[in-house]
């Protein structure tokens, strides 16, 4: 999909300072050794079956499919990764290469803290130095993620600029990067930022489409009708979409958070309501004013709360390949409490998002018809933020 | 030869910058005047952007200042239509690829044209990117600024050979912000670029004080000078234009006694 100038359809490129501009051309030069290279990847599936719990469960969520009484409902089970997230499967990946390039120290952003907690996981492991800039407003909202950072070993920034979210997060960490090369590695979350992250972090998160793929086949004899997961800057997502592209019946549909709406200021639901624009190193399409300024985001989910989308997807919506939904902040609390009730599975409130669409999208198929939702996280990180979203007063 | 370059020709340049509309309109203006009547040579115009993802705290909380004091697009337009009414020093923009992509590339260098605007950085958009927006400026003759760091190492060349205008060569690594100490190797650098073309070259990021700028103005052909300009409009806001006269003067004055040698 990606041409040599890293674009996808018109997306993509690397927007970047000429400070940072030998770097990307360095790691993208080490990534198309090392991605051939057997030592490596004999290294790192080792590190992914045997220390990250790889491959992950494909789920088959019989009392879900009773419920809804429509399509057979699969979750692949990202959230029993270790560290609880799908981030781990991106992150062995780039610290490994991290370490093969000489580099000993990695900076990453975070959201919800997920990918902070990987980064710093695997920096533990491989005896490097971590550190993660995560926006104050989402330090408060995600403090035990914070917490487990410092446990870790990872210094933690809280940043203070714009919004204090995940976007600022990114800004600062590029900042830091401008300011560290020689030593330092960023570990990009997300399939974003400049050339060639969006397709190292695809390649690394690929790996949970080539298994759904697989284990559908065995349990099926068949591949699915429709695979949901949720999209911010969209890894999860395009793993679980990356080996079915070429699978024209296969549906592929990312679920943005739609916040309070996507009629209100209050939303993080790029597709449905961004424009085409230059940002973060690429160009994709963004929450953003008439002048070209970045638009304050917002959902429930830090890790979903983003104004932009990684440039893949874009080219996605562009061939109509995969379609983009938005969903609530109401909806997909009422998926987190749906999946934790029905199925005894508390996921992560971004996954909650890929469920709620579920949940309207199984009863209108047949029950011959087959849907995977990848639940990305587990929800144990969110159930405070839950529990004050339904007024009860509870803090870690 | 555009205007930018022929900037240089009058000693070592000094290139102060300013962000629009911080803390207004009308401040800017007084401050571009005061810089103009002072002795820079060329003039950064920042049109602020809500991340500008190249800079330190200083200039962003200018761009915060800015954006809450309604600065946009066409209103910076509207100001340099104003300034062109009487001072002639070169004008450039520094601005983010966003702001200009969003406005529509063509429709925004067009009106630089129209107004009198010389030449447009965006840190954002290096070499690989830039032909996107320097195809449409060598159009309307709007010189697209290169700018060159201490990581382009093998880049240098290819970069010279394409320049336009002048070279901003960035100091050290890490975002703008004033700084004590500035200890690449900027003489081989400047050097490299010597060997490629004779697009003069200033140097910025991080020089506040008359020394530093003297000490840089040695090795290249101008010194651009950023938050240490902010800096005075954060203290004195309204107030400021004055003491940036002032400071201007100093740095023009500092520089002004080296011998140029384009």
């Amino acid at each position: 999909m990606t041409n040599p100038n890293g674009r996808f359809g018109i997306h993509g490129g690397q927007y970047i300072p000429e400070t940072l501009m030998n770097a990307v051309i360095e790691l993208e030069e080490a990534y198309n050794h090392y991605k051939n290279d057997p030592a490596f990847n004999r290294e790192l599936t080792e590190l992914l079956n045997e220390y990250a719990n790889r491959p992950s469960r494909l789920y088959f969520a019989e009392r879900m499919t009773n419920d809804l009484g429509g399509a057979k409902i699969y979750l692949k089970r990202e959230d029993l990764n270790h560290t609880g997230a799908h981030k781990i499967n991106n992150v062995l990946g780039q610290a490994l290469l991290a370490k093969k390039m000489g580099k000993t120290r990695l900076i990453a952003e975070t959201g919800a803290g997920q990918h902070g907690v990987a980064t710093a996981t695997a920096a533990a492991l491989l005896h490097m130095e971590c550190v993660v800039f995560m926006g104050e407003e989402d330090t408060v909202r995600q403090a035990l993620n914070v917490y487990r950072m410092r446990l870790l070993g990872a210094e933690v920034v809280a940043v203070k600029s714009g919004t204090r979210t995940l976007k600022d997060a990114v800004s600062e960490a590029m900042r830091e990067w401008t300011n560290r090369i020689s030593d330092t590695h960023y570990c990009l979350g997300s399939v974003m930022g400049p050339h060639p992250f969006p397709t190292i972090v695809r390649d690394f998160q690929a790996v949970i489409s080539k298994e759904i793929k697989a284990q559908m086949l065995e349990k099926e004899g068949r591949l699915p009708d429709a695979v949901i997961a949720c999209v911010g800057g969209g890894s999860n997502a395009i793993g679980s979409f990356y080996h079915f592209i070429g699978d024209k019946d296969v549906r592929l549909i990312g679920c943005e958070a739609a916040g309070r709406g996507i009629d209100t200021f209050e939303t993080a639901a790029t597709i449905s309501t961004g424009r085409l624009g230059i940002f973060h190193g690429m160009k994709s399409y963004f929450c953003q004013d008439e002048h070209g300024q970045i638009a304050p985001v917002y959902s429930i989910s830090a890790g979903l709360d983003y104004p932009g989308v990684g440039p893949e997807h874009a080219h996605l919506y562009d061939t109509g390949r995969a379609e983009y939904v938005a969903v609530t902040d109401d909806e997909a609390v009422n998926a987190f409490e749906y999946l934790s009730k029905t199925e005894g599975i508390i996921p992560a409130i971004e996954s909650a998002h890929a469920v709620a669409h579920a949940i309207k999208l199984a009863p209108t198929l047949d029950k011959n018809q087959i849907i995977v939702i990848t639940i990305s996280g587990r929800g144990d990180k969110d159930c405070a933020a839950i529990a004050r979203y339904r007024g009860e007063d509870i803090y870690e | 030869m555009s205007n930018i370059t022929k900037a240089f020709q009058n000693g070592k340049a000094f290139i102060p910058f300013i962000t629009c509309g911080d803390p207004d309109l009308e401040t800017t203006a007084a401050a571009v005047r005061a810089m103009a009547q002072n002795g820079a040579d060329v003039i950064e115009l920042g049109i602020p952007f809500s991340d500008p993802t190249a800079e330190g705290p200083v200039i962003q909380a200018a761009n915060i200042r800015a954006l809450s004091g309604g600065a946009d697009t066409d209103k910076i337009f509207d100001l340099v239509r104003d300034l062109r009414t009487d001072v002639t020093v070169p004008l450039v923009f520094m601005t983010y690829a966003n702001v200009v992509f969003s406005y529509g590339a063509e429709r925004f260098i067009s009106i630089c044209r129209e107004i009198g605007i010389d030449g447009l950085i965006l840190p954002d958009v290096p070499f690989e990117e830039k032909e996107e927006f320097a195809e449409i400026c060598r159009r309307y003759e709007v010189d697209f600024i290169s700018l060159i760091a201490p990581t382009s190492a093998n880049r240098i060349g290819m970069i010279a050979k394409e320049a336009e205008g002048f070279i901003y060569l960035v100091s050290s690594l890490g975002v703008t912000g004033v700084r004590s100490e500035i200890t690449t190797d900027l003489g081989a650098i400047v050097k490299v670029i010597r060997e490629n073309t004779d697009v003069p070259c200033a140097i910025g990021f991080g020089i506040s004080s008359p020394e530093q700028a003297k000490q840089m103005a040695e090795i290249a052909d101008g010194v651009i000078v950023g938050s240490a300009i902010v800096r005075l409009l954060e203290q004195y806001g309204r107030e400021a234009p004055a003491y940036i006269g002032e400071y201007v003067r100093n740095m023009k004055q500092a520089i002004g006694t080296i011998h140029s040698n384009i």
